[in-house]
């Protein structure tokens, strides 16, 4: 059995505007000593899943199981997650100046925690076991650092002590939501390494929620691709980055510059992620899709297995065959195209590309049949 | 190197120095020292090219355009337009070549007035500078909105209304309004989600083929800075250390700096990002109250000797190095040499 095993788990949240359906129905599994990295842009609902997990979205309306080490996360009681978050369960923050207090000494808040969970240890002894830490996260003398306040900090060195601070009562999961995006390159692949030492040495699992694929492609070892609040892909990291299944994932690789095609056009995803609040019908990102079927506007696609080991999964209905970068992974896509789509999936498509279509999937205009559009 | 004021260049930029003073708090506000933001910096901004700007937190990039955009006085040095000396000028002689140069900001929620419609905001270089009013206005912006891709009926809508690829799109339209002939972008892209990036990225481009445009690309993300560019400077404390076409920065390196930055860059592709070696830097940033002597990145630098922390190096095109490649290196990389040292098994 898994470390943590996460199956179908959906979360709400009633606002003014109407029921945010932040996650709907995402399952995955972590083992000890595995990193997960989970990509998504803005509003993907990758934060609010971590969150969950940790009983850190009061109010909203969560269904599904969360098994973490034989007991499920979302039935603990506020007590009961107290006694896993922190200590069995850690979390780093993207923003690690605003996850310190600035008014107490950075080694008086890795003692607190330490002292919070542990009720036998001294203070001299949680005080001994901070500067421990942070000489392991590569502070230089610790012995001084540990009475600093966060501001003495630089920010790489601050996103250390945060990870001085989730390390303090060796957790067996770490989930770190967007630790190095306000970093710097150099800083970044120094904490990214930092990381990965940290997690040989103790068989930490890891959970890394970035955006940023080149993390991913860092040191992840399987990847799970959000939009719009699901899993749209999930696979070992080369299966993600050499045969991506679904046209969102193979989408975000075309989308990004690299040193490859440094001289041709970038070729972006049209359109913008829908609003949580008004979904498009269908697959969620048939509106800014470039493989429409029919099929698309009615049915979502659940994740299935597209290699036949089965750790490869997409949600598209697109052939099983059609997962890569290359000629003919495309020539099968575009012949699945020719004979799936039929009338309302080409207005839909044109419509997409004349430009005439909103985020939420609502069509603002109509395309004449001379390719002319009207509002 | 050379600074050459042919019609080919559009804006030089000639030893400009921006420190600002750091006062001691209370009643009288002595001066204790200066944050050297910008120091002797010398480069020139092609017509209708492209120059990127890479450097980290604290280089000097978003105070040097901020310079050169004229929106703070420099402390000594020159900035020409088109020949024509313009830091130092007063606010009345500036104005002519404000229309000229215009920005686009890094984050798309704090540039736009929430509680003003995206007409107005749009419209006010119009307003202001008295070229176009009443429906003529209107006419003007709604093309402006249609050229950056925004829905002209959306005209009278709030910023709040808009995506943030859209926000920046009208960020870019309201730089375009007076038809500048420079726009600095300073991290224009980098609060962006990577699908919406490109399409700000393609917009960019695309404006700066129909209108003729020369670009001040500042950025951290050095893929992007690759794909926009055709000339690139890196900055390190507040200095230029190397400076060139973009393939010979990319592509053979001289500084270690550069060196060290490019091999940190994360790679979206796992077999590269397995078989890459890091030059991991020791140390920080040095602070620009009080930088190192010598050549600033010595302390920090795997390949310093005695002689750095003595003398400055100057920017200069190295022996076999083509003469648009500059670099301030006493001992520059050479081709080949490997400064990887630390792999990934030790602890950085």
């Amino acid at each position: 059995m898994s470390l943590l095993e996460v199956t179908d788990l959906a979360v709400s949240f009633s606002t003014a505007d109407g029921v945010v359906r932040a996650v709907r129905g995402v399952s995955f599994a972590v083992d000890a000593g595995q990193t997960l990295g989970i990509v998504g842009e803005s509003g993907s609902g990758k934060t609010v899943l971590t969150q969950t997990l940790l009983g850190l979205t009061p109010g909203a309306h969560v269904s599904g199981q969360a098994s973490f080490e034989g007991t499920d996360l979302l039935q603990l009681s506020e007590d009961q997650m107290r006694q896993v978050r922190g200590a069995r369960i850690a979390v780093i923050f993207q923003d690690p100046l605003t996850s310190l207090h600035p008014l107490y000494r950075v080694g008086w808040q890795i003692a607190e925690i330490i002292r919070a969970h542990e009720k036998s240890v001294s203070k001299k002894e949680a005080a001994d076991r901070s500067v421990d830490l942070l000489r392991k996260v590569g502070i230089p003398r610790p012995e001084q650092r540990v009475t600093d306040y966060p501001h003495q900090f630089s920010g790489g060195m601050r996103q250390r002590v945060m990870i001085a601070m989730a390390l303090a009562l060796s957790p067996q999961l770490i989930i770190a939501d967007e630790p190095t995006t306000a970093l710097d390159a150099t800083v970044q692949a120094q904490i990214l390494d930092l990381l990965l030492h940290l997690q040989m040495e103790s068989n930490t699992a890891l959970i890394m929620i970035t955006h940023d694929l080149g993390v991913v492609a860092d040191i992840a070892d399987d990847v799970m691709v959000m939009y719009a609040g699901r899993a749209a892909e999930k696979a070992p990291k080369r299966d993600i980055f050499y045969s991506p299944h679904h046209p969102y994932t193979k989408g975000l690789l075309e989308s990004i510059p690299s040193s490859s095609a440094a001289v041709e056009r970038l070729r972006p995803i049209p359109g913008s992620p829908p609003s949580l609040i008004n979904l498009p019908s269908g697959c969620k990102f048939h509106p800014r899709c470039g493989y429409v079927l029919d099929r698309c506007l009615i049915e979502e696609p659940g994740l299935r297995p597209v290699t036949q080991d089965g750790y490869h999964s997409s949600a598209c209905w697109l052939p099983v065959q059609a997962a890569g970068l290359g000629d003919q992974a495309e020539e099968l896509r575009e012949k699945t195209v020719q004979e799936g789509r039929g009338e309302a999936a080409a207005e839909v498509f044109e419509a997409e590309v004349a430009g005439v279509i909103e985020p939420d999937g609502t069509v603002t205009g109509v395309v004449e049949p001379d390719g002319s559009v009207t509002g | 190197m050379s600074i050459t004021a042919d019609s080919d260049t559009l804006v030089t930029v000639e030893n400009v120095v921006k420190y600002f003073p750091v006062r001691t708090s209370g009643l009288i506000r002595r001066t204790v020292g200066h944050v050297h933001a910008v120091d002797d910096v010398t480069f020139s901004i092609p017509r209708g090219k492209t120059l990127g700007l890479v450097g980290e937190t604290g280089s000097g990039k978003s105070t040097l355009a901020r310079c050169i955009a004229g929106l703070i006085p420099i402390t000594s040095g020159k900035v020409s337009f088109e020949g024509t000396p313009i830091s130092g000028l007063s606010r009345r002689a500036m104005r002519p070549f404000r229309r000229e140069i215009q920005m686009i900001f890094q984050d798309p929620y704090g540039a736009l007035n929430p509680r003003r419609r995206v007409g107005a905001i749009i419209g006010d270089p119009f307003t202001i500078h008295g070229t176009a009013t009443g429906a003529e206005r209107k006419r003007q912006v709604q093309e402006l909105m249609e050229r950056v891709g925004l829905n002209p009926e959306h005209y009278n809508r709030f910023p709040s209304e808009f995506s943030g690829g859209q926000r920046q799109r009208i960020g870019v339209a309201r730089a375009l309004a007076l038809r500048p002939k420079l726009i600095i972008c300073d991290e224009p892209v980098s609060a962006l989600d990577v699908s919406i990036q490109a399409q700000v990225l393609n917009l960019l481009s695309d404006l700066q083929q129909d209108f003729g445009l020369s670009y001040l690309f500042i950025a951290h993300d050095l893929e992007v800075v690759r794909h926009v560019s055709d000339t690139v400077a890196v900055m390190y404390l507040g200095r230029i250390v190397e400076c060139g076409p973009k393939d010979l920065v990319y592509g053979s390196a001289r500084h270690p700096y550069t060196t060290a930055l490019l091999s940190a860059a994360p790679a979206a592709d796992p077999d590269t990002a397995a078989s890459r070696q890091r030059i991991i830097l020791t140390g920080e940033v040095p602070s620009p109250i009080d930088p190192p002597s010598g050549c600033r990145f010595h302390p920090r630098c795997p390949k310093a000797q005695p002689l750095c922390s003595k003398t400055e190096p100057l920017l200069e095109v190295k022996a076999g190095d083509a003469a648009t490649h500059a670099t301030a290196c006493h001992f520059p990389v050479e081709a080949g040499e490997n400064l990887a040292v630390a792999g990934r098994s030790q602890l950085p």
